[in-house]
């Protein structure tokens, strides 16, 4: 007997009560708190923070814990916070040569002004599971602390440009509008602030994964790191009514320029040009693809050609969204069988149609029949 | 509740008359009244909401401005709205839109009065790729009755749909007629009249 | 001002900026017939794909005195269905049905209901993938100049390939459709047995698209002509039997598998014109095995 499918209602809260026991784990076993996520688990706190476009360590680190630690549902969790928020404008430009820096490393000079600031980082370490963690062991020492003023660190490019080396970052038109895909859909082709904000929203594994085809070749940009830098920057805000920018504290950041194929000809002396990447918190790979990407995606300004999919500004920007990308991929869940439902009448059709022809002798009687009726 | 419209606390709030008592409500049922008008060219809808419209702005044009205007879109107004500060005021004030002197780039605009003759020309029909970029014009008149007057055809319309809107400038309904020509391209015209409205889209067909 | 009904957050969730940009490119999209209008799209409580452009659409359009009615693949107790209808129940408190004839609002995934819509209502669609010609030709740029151009040979040339190969047009939903003339439309995933509903309809029709960023309309009363050819006029797809439940023929028709033996059942896919028709004594084959 049939009976058709009732109780949605009831199935959806009864499946959402089991995922929030399921979350929640063994009772015995104490609940992860938003402080140790917070503390312990940053990398994760900063990618979630990055790609939901909100620097929010707190609102980050629970949305990590309700999503049972899947970043890309968190950074969803994120967005839909993020977009019901009121606006109360733009910031000012980061200053990053004031940074606080943190760590700061570049692989194109072997000494620099500032120095070379290796600070917390997994490069170096050798990859053996430490087993000493299972069992919480000790608090690891206190890093020494220097009481000397840090060295200015001018950036690289900086010193390059000094030189006339690399291109001139393009200075904005005085009352340039800074664009804001969040409040004007994407339009082709897009400016670079357009670019580079649709990349820092971006999926890290995406934008790692052009990266990395551009330096096997599929839109080759000779890549040097000049720098990677991470550590506090201040955020200020220029408050009309007072007249001046006020401060509205630090945050966390990841910058990467990149130093890349040199131009010039005809009209003007070589010259290397710039990749960009900036994102929240701790992620030299999202900076540093970010970069990559951004190089690659200059090409329309250059009049190189267009051959490789990272350098396709329309393939890139359309698809480097996790949340929609999950979204669309995932909805494939929902039910389609009302279309389903067509495609089968269709290809039954199709089916008895292509038998009828493959058989013409099963076929002909029938034929014979109808034509004497 | 969250109200995004950013109140510009310098001015003076006494000397203006109040925008929608209930915005959110409201502002819904000015949007509703305005969709149907437009998805029914012909037809005569009441505004249904208490607006204290300043000077020479008519009700329906004040609730459509509380309604659909905001930073992001630019507004223009003739000579004679222009010049009455306490129109440029109320607009600024509520709804925060920047007032601009170039008709080709306002979203919405409002004139005084129908009897004169509007340079359809000057406002943006949007381009061929981006038809939507283009200008609503709200026409106050004294008379808009649905059932007789103009033939309208079009889609929104089942066969045939009269309108009434008077007294207007002789050239208006060439230039509807132009206008419509450049589809998709095209402006849309919102009558306005106390508070009833009637709307125009560009694929409207107008026979006297 | 308006209680909303789940605190903390405006009458129908979206803010009333966002709201006022969608109702404006609503306007747009219904004085421009089938032409896609982008807009600021918003992430939503819940997943692109999901149905986040209808759910803007209908939060930007709906009032306190609508009556909503929410369906996927024509029913209303799907489980996307339940969850967008009581996203808006928690969100602006106003009523909800299953009757079509009672709604002013009606959402839809995938399906138009079998009863004709009336003046005055709106139907809704949620719409993955907004541009009829995007898997002909994968990029924005070209295809806005397509449209721009009315440069739809493409299209014409797919369909005929179509008939070349399978001797038929292979495309059995989200079936293109021409719009005042002017604009190639994509219908959304509708089965094409639904198109020559659109045409002319009483109701406005208004499509969402919120991962794709695009809003478009068709106005009532407003012809909308599936795409076909002299010599293969378009045919919507049809059922050899009636709805086992309730017994109605020219309706669409769910296919339930019964057992493993091969054993099928055809019943109505629009749930609420089965429950009609059984509440006033129509009956199928087997119109006594179900509650």
């Amino acid at each position: 007997m049939y009976v058709a499918v009732k109780g949605g209602e009831k199935a959806i809260d009864n499946a959402h009560r089991l995922l929030a026991s399921t979350r929640r784990g063994d009772p015995a076993v104490p609940a992860i708190g938003v402080d140790q996520i917070d503390g312990q688990l940053g990398i994760a706190v900063a990618r979630v923070m990055a790609e939901g476009s909100l620097y929010d360590r707190r609102i980050a680190a629970l949305a990590i814990k309700q999503a049972r630690g899947d970043l890309i549902e968190a950074i969803f969790l994120v967005r839909a916070y993020r977009t019901t928020l009121p606006r109360f404008g733009y910031s000012q430009p980061l200053d990053t040569d004031a940074m606080f820096i943190a760590r700061r490393i570049s692989a194109t000079y072997k000494d620099l002004p500032g120095g070379q600031v290796l600070g917390p980082t997994f490069d170096y370490t050798h990859r053996l599971i430490d087993f000493a963690l299972e069992t919480d062991a000790d608090a690891p020492e206190a890093p020494a602390e220097s009481n000397e003023q840090p060295a200015p660190a001018p950036h690289v490019t900086a010193l390059l440009d000094g030189e006339g080396l690399i291109e001139r970052n393009p200075a904005p038109a005085v009352d340039a509008v800074v664009g804001d895909l969040t409040r004007e859909p994407l339009s082709f082709p897009a400016d670079r602030d357009l670019r580079l904000q649709n990349l820092a929203r971006g999926d890290e594994g995406f934008l790692l994964a052009l990266g990395y085809s551009t330096q096997r070749g599929f839109g080759r940009t000779h890549p040097f790191v000049g720098e990677v830098r991470f550590g506090e920057v201040e955020v200020e805000f220029f408050a009309e009514e007072l007249g001046f920018a006020v401060p509205l504290g630090r945050i966390e950041v990841t910058e990467c320029e990149m130093v890349t194929q040199f131009r010039g000809g005809a009209g003007a002396p070589p010259q290397f040009t710039r990749g960009y990447g900036l994102v929240f918190g701790q992620s030299e790979r999202k900076a540093m693809s970010m970069a990559l990407v951004d190089r690659a995606l200059r090409t329309r300004e250059f009049g190189e050609d267009i051959d490789a999919p990272a350098q396709d500004e329309e393939f890139v920007l359309s698809h480097s969204d996790n949340v929609q990308a999950t979204g669309f991929v995932e909805h494939l869940k929902l039910p389609h069988y009302v279309d389903f439902q067509a495609e089968l009448g269709l290809i039954r059709t199709l089916r008895a149609e292509h038998a009828a022809r493959r058989a013409p002798d099963a076929a002909e009687p029938a034929e014979r029949r109808e034509a004497a009726e | 509740m969250r109200d995004t419209k950013m109140a510009d606390l310098s001015t003076p709030t006494s000397i203006l008359s109040p925008g929608l008592p209930e915005a959110v409500r409201e502002a819904q049922s000015v949007f509703r009244s305005l969709m149907m008008a437009l998805a029914r060219p012909g037809t005569v809808r009441r505004i249904a909401v208490p607006v204290q419209s300043p000077g020479n702005l008519s009700p329906a044009a004040t609730a459509i401005a509380l309604a659909l205007c905001d930073f992001e879109t630019p507004i223009w107004l003739d000579e004679d709205l222009s010049s009455d500060e306490a129109i440029l005021r109320y607009l600024r004030f509520h709804t925060g839109a920047p007032v601009t002197p170039d008709r080709g780039k306002a979203h919405f605009a409002f004139v005084s009065s129908g009897t004169q003759m509007i340079d359809f020309d000057a406002f943006s029909p949007g381009t061929l790729e981006y038809p939507d970029r283009s200008a609503t014009l709200v026409v106050p008149v004294d008379e808009l009755e649905e059932g007789r007057g103009w033939r309208l055809t079009g889609p929104g319309i089942a066969s045939e749909s009269r309108l009434l809107a008077g007294p207007l400038h002789p050239g208006f309904v060439t230039a509807l007629a132009e206008n419509r020509l450049l589809f998709p391209r095209g402006i849309d015209v919102v009558f306005v009249s106390g508070d009833r409205i009637a709307a125009l889209p560009r694929t409207t067909a107008v026979e006297v | 001002m308006n209680a909303p009904a789940a605190s903390g957050y405006n009458f129908a969730y979206l803010d009333e900026q966002t709201k006022r940009m969608i109702r404006r490119a609503i306007l747009k999209a219904i004085a421009i017939p089938g032409y896609q209008v982008p807009f600021a799209s918003r992430e939503m409580p819940m997943p692109y794909g999901w149905g986040t452009g209808g759910v803007q659409v209908t939060a930007s359009i709906i009032g306190e005195d609508d009556v909503l009615k929410v369906i996927d693949q024509g029913s209303d107790d799907t489980t996307n269905a339940v969850s967008i209808r009581k996203f808006f129940e928690k969100t602006t408190g106003v009523a909800t049905t299953t009757a079509t004839g009672e709604a002013t609002i009606i959402q839809t995934r995938h399906r138009i209901p079998e009863a004709p819509l009336t003046e005055g209502q709106v139907l809704v669609y949620q719409v993955p993938i907004p541009e009829p010609l995007r898997f002909l030709e994968p990029r924005e740029t070209e295809t806005r100049t397509m449209h721009a151009l009315e440069e739809y040979g493409l299209m014409h040339v797919k369909l005929y390939e179509d008939i070349a190969r399978h001797g038929h047009i292979a495309t059995s939903y989200d079936y293109p459709v021409m719009v005042a003339g002017r604009y190639l439309m994509d219908p959304s995933p509708t089965p094409k047995f639904d198109n020559p509903k659109m045409h002319r309809s009483a109701a406005l029709q208004l499509f969402g698209a919120g991962r794709e960023k695009r809003i478009y309309a068709i106005p009532p009363y407003t012809d909308v002509v599936s795409l076909d050819f002299e010599d293969h006029p378009f045919e919507v797809n049809r059922f050899d039997t009636p709805c086992a439940l309730c017994g109605a023929s020219g309706v669409y028709l769910d296919e339930v598998v019964l057992d493993d033996r091969g054993r099928r059942m055809f019943v109505c896919s629009d749930t609420d014109h089965c429950e009609t028709r059984r509440a006033d004594g129509h009956r199928g084959a087997d119109g006594d095995a179900t509650p």
